[in-house]
């Protein structure tokens, strides 16, 4: 195995009946680094993104995140063990202020109770002073700090996107996976998101990336994996994968390939 | 509102605002009291359905679960009170076991009825704590014949639809509240004594509800309520954060169903029906679902403005107005009261007043 691998899956592989969704999927994700998980529709990206964050159980096969198995039975662990994520249709709290969207981030590193929060006992206060500053850095981080009180479904689009971003970096995550998030946005948007992304990793922060906008993952990733029909088909450098035929024929089409050759 | 807001920016405005109001509420009673003690007990009935929305609020408004059998949490306060300090069972319990009991078996039935519902949502979730709040009606209605497989012996444990009478008053180590008062030659009368135990509950109620919804457990609420699936990727445990919104609610109001004993000294399954429920939601999203200062107006308005009509609805007014009496009183009122929450809905849909959009 190589030096300083975040998280390794070894030959997952996960049945719906009789469809195979994932057929012995294996990848390794150094680091502090960009990772890709790419593939046309319906490759099985979302269903090997959905058995990480224990939304499905995988029938074979074993995930390592941060040199321990990593085995979640519920969901809500997944964020616990360090793995965040943001959504492809994008979910925040819409009634909520942008900074109690990025406070409720901080629910699964604090632990302040009822019996706290009525008496306002000191540790309590102590507590909710520290998710309030760590809220506040996070809004700097991403640009946002001028709209904290708004509500976050008066947000624009990519104002909303970066928002889910810094509430999933506030539950400390050791990678986070970004599902899409490049989805819907125009150029300038896919800019401030690409450097958002490599300003993430350059922190210390893995991120695996699930996108369909081949320009932005092939600048942005160091490392990519390919998926089609469930299968793992390539996986390497975006160079290595730019030149892979099999990549090709998955993208373009078999006839493609043939008129190429 | 805006212009309201305004002025309580500053400090020493929010502290006079604060001592006016306090100065109101401390008169009020008297007011009323001076045309009446029905009206101190309009008064005190109103403080105990501020507690209830308050309790509801958490719930629906904060939590988004809609809950249409609230009123059994206050129906277990209530016969809490009622079975441990009457007659009935010539138990006298003190009021510091009895209230905090109810409260306690409140918020046990909160997780009674939160347990199966963990993972239904909107009108499934409707329909099942509807049908939660009629049997514990049900079962107070028949409780006065309660048999065991084993004895021929049965057991009349809630008088049924007759109901518990004689219920003991509160009582402060010793000073009796339903004997009144008189200090200074001022003469208070035992429902203007409970009007001030109400206020203190109704007040600590508002203290400690707003400081839960803005606490680490309340911010676990509203994500919940606005997003379940991101709520649990942002490790938010689903499960344990949606039975606390329950068991907090139901504590409210089991609190408030004690009182409530304590002061009419008879309760019965009647005053426990779906009709109730669906008043205390009424308050809630009348008032602004989610915003503490809006439930207590929504509150406010519909325990007292029934009351006010019935007063302005009568034949009399109708005599004098029309000649005749052309509606009976009550269903004028109905009318009224109805007509008023559709025309409030219309125009105010999120509520008379809703958390501001800018914090």
């Amino acid at each position: 195995m190589m030096a300083d691998m975040l998280f390794t899956a070894e030959n997952i592989t996960k049945r719906f009946g009789g469809v195979t969704a994932l057929d012995n999927v294996s990848m390794e994700i150094p680091r502090a680094s960009i990772f890709g998980l790419i593939g046309p529709n319906g490759a099985g990206k979302t269903t090997f993104f959905n058995t990480l964050t224990g939304l499905y159980q995988v029938d074979e096969g074993k995930f390592t995140f941060d040199g321990q198995p990593l085995n979640v039975k519920a969901p809500h662990q997944v964020a616990e063990v360090g793995i965040a994520r943001t959504f492809q249709n994008i979910r925040l709290f819409g009634e909520m202020s942008v900074l109690e969207n990025v406070m409720v981030g901080r629910h699964v590193r604090t632990k302040a109770g009822a019996f706290g929060a009525i008496f306002q006992t000191a540790a309590t206060r102590r507590e909710e002073a520290a998710i309030m500053q760590r809220s506040h850095e996070l809004l700097d981080y991403i640009g946002l700090s001028k709209r904290a009180g708004d509500k976050s479904r008066t947000l624009a689009y990519g104002e909303q996107r970066r928002l889910e971003i810094a509430r999933a970096l506030a539950t400390d995550p050791k990678m986070i996976a970004l599902d899409e998030p490049a989805a819907g946005m125009n150029a300038t948007e896919t800019i401030a998101l690409r450097e958002l992304i490599e300003r993430i990793a350059r922190d210390g922060t893995t991120v695996m990336l699930i996108e369909h906008d081949m320009r932005l993952v092939m600048k942005v990733c160091q490392h990519l994996a390919v998926l089609d029909y469930g299968r793992k088909i390539a996986s390497g450098t975006p160079a290595e994968i730019q030149k892979d035929p099999a990549v090709i024929k998955a993208y373009l089409g078999g006839a493609h390939t043939e008129v190429t050759k | 509102m805006t212009g309201m807001t305004g002025i309580l920016q500053t400090k020493r405005n929010q502290l006079i605002a604060l001592a006016v109001l306090g100065v109101l509420l401390a008169v009020l009673p008297f007011v009323a009291g001076a045309f009446g003690q029905a009206w101190v007990r309009i008064l005190n009935m109103t403080l105990l359905y501020v507690m209830l929305a308050l309790g509801l609020n958490v719930v629906v408004g904060v939590a988004g679960l809609l809950d249409l059998g609230y009123v059994a949490f206050y129906a277990v306060g209530a016969y809490t009170w009622s079975l441990l300090a009457s007659a009935h069972f010539d138990l006298h319990y003190p009021f510091w076991v009895l209230l905090p009991l109810g409260a306690f078996l409140a918020a046990l039935a909160g997780l009674l009825l939160g347990t199966p519902v963990l993972k239904l949502r909107g009108d499934y979730l409707a329909i099942v704590t509807l049908g939660f709040g009629e049997i514990v009606r049900i079962l107070m209605n028949n409780f006065d014949k309660v048999g065991l497989p084993w004895s021929d012996k049965s057991y009349n444990l809630t008088n049924g639809p007759r109901g518990i009478t004689g219920i003991d008053g509160l009582n402060f180590f010793g000073f009796k509240i339903s004997n009144g008062l008189e200090i200074f030659g001022l003469q208070i009368t035992s429902l203007q004594l409970y009007y001030f135990v109400f206020l203190a509950f109704a007040i600590l109620s508002v203290i400690g509800v707003s400081r839960l919804q803005h606490s680490r457990i309340g911010r676990a609420w509203q994500a919940l309520r606005e997003d379940e699936i991101a709520a649990k990727a942002m490790g938010i445990n689903t499960r344990n954060v949606k039975l606390a919104a329950f068991a907090f609610g139901a504590l409210t109001g089991g609190l408030a169903g004690g009182l409530f004993a304590s002061m009419q000294g008879f309760v019965s399954p009647e005053s426990f029906g779906l009709l109730e429920s669906i008043m205390i939601l009424a308050m809630v999203v009348l008032g602004g679902m989610g915003h503490i200062p809006g439930v207590i107006l929504g509150a406010v308005l519909l325990s007292a403005m029934p009351e006010v009509i019935r007063y302005a609805a009568d034949e009399n007014m109708q005599e004098k107005l029309f000649g005749m009496v052309l509606v009976a009183p009550e269903v004028l009122r109905n009318l009224i009261f109805s007509l008023a929450m559709i025309l409030i809905m219309l125009f105010k849909p999120a509520g008379l007043w809703p958390s501001p959009e800018k914090k």
